[in-house]
């Protein structure tokens, strides 16, 4: 039976959830599933692992130089594991891309980007041009090392499971980074990646204070992440990690807000398979209603309160 | 201290591409092409650490068709000192132009290779990280921030949940991200002196680099449309279809 190894994503305190769409992503490939688990202290981490639906077994390296899970030094954890596996996965996130294409490389094998879609075990489907063009494209490596898209797997039930934890050999401390700060954005808000509702704001807000006094007050009546354009985060509206988009943070959540944002293609492929869609925007010709299920033609800072007004 | 720069010749960001109808590719015929927006990006940065005096020569390389020339003259314009060109009519997928990049830097012993995050054609985001781990040095993407020092380099990476800050001994890897720079325009006289540069031609085959893509493209398709909807008079208007046609609220 082909073995499947799949990078949990976590901080060492606990897994982050989309491990569960990359282990939805390798159940579409089929096989039996391995998660690894590289990170100091993250023995809850394992045992979280352990209870995902459909995991088979869980691969723990517990190590102070993977504290901060450096794409070097897990790099070549992951190439003295791969041995035995057909497929080598983790989620589309900063961190998988961030580390995937560097396993790859050391495996000398193709990695393939942010798949939405298992065709066959060796063939997939993953969007180029901003999701203009979807490509499928089939693997002729011996190790098919993948990204997933979360939106595009429905996550796998995180409990039901019951699977054997593994203690692992760590590798080497390559010594070649040294994290000196980290400054993670303080929310209350539910994650731009598990929100049901998302409110997004672009230019057309004007400024940092005005973001935050126009869609904040709407974000908490619908316990909606706060989005943005790129404009908006280059203006110093937000801070980076709001960004939606081709580079930003791909969403997918039952409702859009997509408020004084154009809707330009790379903002565009960010949202476009959101449930449903709406627009606030003050150009009637704003290519952002050619998307949206509903549009609506108004000054912002007019609509957006009395909109808070109705939602009563 | 030398910095290389690979730069990738793509369709123009404002272009929205058309899927050919026998699904064998993307029209190119008549399309603007540009240099990838990120390696303008990371050209600015080397440029800047060139005129603060950190570092001696800026070379960009590109990889592709003759045309690339076109990518690498401008790149000379924004103030890359020469050009190279590695020029083959492949399909070059990221690990094939991660050996390539690797063939060069053995050549030219840079100490900072800075590659963009992402090409916005292939959307691959993988290069500079398959380069990195070819050469064995540390790899810090999606930069916003870099400073040089003590032969370390600080760098700020945008992450998921916000940003943070690594040091990393050179030689290094660095992808620029969009919030690194606000690269600058390439002027007439630049423009002009950037043609009597120096621009160097090689074959894969003269690197001794396989560039034989691992990945077959089956098909290229259209996602699927999504239709516009309507437009409603006003609040009272949406929060009615949104209640009670969408049912999402
Ligand atoms: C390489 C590259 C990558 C990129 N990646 C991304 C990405 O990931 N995500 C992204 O979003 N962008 C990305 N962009 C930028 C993108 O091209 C657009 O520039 C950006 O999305 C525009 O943001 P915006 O819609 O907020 O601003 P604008 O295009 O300026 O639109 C502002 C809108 O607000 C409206 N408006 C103004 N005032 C009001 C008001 N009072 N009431 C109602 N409406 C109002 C205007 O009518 C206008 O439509 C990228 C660009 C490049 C080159
Ligand atoms: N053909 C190429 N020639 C030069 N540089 C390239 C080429 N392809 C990719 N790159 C570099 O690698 C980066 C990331 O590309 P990708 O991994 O394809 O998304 C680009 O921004 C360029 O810096």
């Amino acid at each position: 039976m082909t073995k499947l190894l799949v990078i949990a994503e976590h901080d060492n305190a606990g897994l982050k959830a989309v491990t569960l769409n990359a282990v939805a992503a390798a159940q579409k490939i089929g096989g039996e599933i391995h998660v690894l688990v590289a990170g100091s202290g993250c023995v809850a981490v394992a045992a979280a692992a352990a209870k995902i639906a459909g995991v088979a077994q869980v691969r723990l390296a517990d190590a102070e130089h993977y504290a901060e899970q450096t794409p070097e030094n897990v790099a070549i954890l992951v190439q003295a594991q791969a041995a035995g596996y057909s497929h080598i996965l983790a989620a589309a996130t900063g961190m998988g891309k961030n580390l995937l294409p560097r396993v790859a490389a050391l495996l000398d094998v193709a990695q393939i980007s942010e798949i939405t879609a298992v065709v066959s075990p060796d063939t997939f489907v993953r969007p180029t041009y901003a999701g203009n063009a979807m490509a499928t494209v089939q693997s002729a490596d011996a190790i098919k090392v993948i990204t997933a898209r979360g939106t595009a797997f429905d996550a796998v039930a995180a409990e039901g499971g019951d699977a054997a934890i593994e203690a692992i050999a760590a590798a080497a401390d390559l010594g070649l980074v040294r994290l000196i700060g980290r400054e993670i954005t303080q929310s209350a808000r539910p994650e731009l990646g598990a929100a049901k509702v998302i409110v997004s704001g672009g230019r057309g807000l004007g400024s940092r204070e005005k973001f935050d006094e126009v869609l904040e007050p709407l974000a908490d009546k619908l316990n909606a992440a706060l989005g943005a354009s790129r404009a908006a985060v280059d203006a110093g509206f937000v801070p980076n990690d709001y960004q939606v988009g081709q580079t930003g943070k791909i969403v997918a959540p039952s409702l859009y807000f997509a408020i004084g944002i154009s809707g330009a293609l790379q903002h565009l492929a960010g949202m476009k398979d959101s449930k449903v869609i709406v627009a606030i925007n003050k150009d009637e010709d704003a290519p952002i209603f050619q998307v949206a299920d509903y549009g609506l033609v108004a000054d912002l800072f007019q609509a957006v309160p009395a909109l808070i007004a109705e939602l009563g | 201290m030398k910095i290389l720069v690979p730069v990738k010749r793509v369709v123009d960001y404002n272009v929205k591409v058309r899927v050919k109808a026998d699904g064998t590719g993307v029209d190119l015929a008549n399309v603007k092409m540009s240099m990838n927006p990120f390696d303008e990006i990371s050209l600015e940065e080397a440029v800047r650490l060139k005129e603060a005096g950190i570092a001696t020569d800026v070379i960009a390389v590109s990889c592709g068709l003759p045309a690339c020339q076109e990518t690498l003259r401008t790149a000379m314009a924004i103030g890359a000192d020469r050009g190279i060109l590695v020029e083959t009519a492949e399909d070059l997928q990221p690990l094939a132009v991660a050996k390539l990049i690797q063939a060069i830097a053995k050549k030219e012993q840079p100490q900072i290779v800075i590659f963009g995050k992402q090409a916005i054609d292939d959307d691959a985001n993988q290069t500079g990280q398959m380069f990195a781990a070819l050469m064995g040095w540390a790899q810090a993407t999606f930069a916003s921030k870099v400073a040089l020092a003590n032969g370390l380099a600080t760098v700020t990476r945008e992450i998921d949940g916000g940003a943070e800050t690594v040091e990393c001994k050179l030689p290094v890897v660095i992808t620029s991200d969009l919030r690194l720079n606000e690269p600058r325009y390439a002027t007439l006289p630049n423009i002009m002196k950037a043609k009597k540069k120096p621009l160097d031609v090689f074959k894969p085959a003269d690197l001794g680099i396989d560039v034989t893509p691992r990945l077959t493209l089956v098909n290229i398709a259209e996602p699927p449309k999504r239709r516009a909807g309507i437009k409603v008079a006003d609040v009272q208007q949406l929060v009615a279809k949104l209640r009670n046609e969408a049912k999402v609220i």
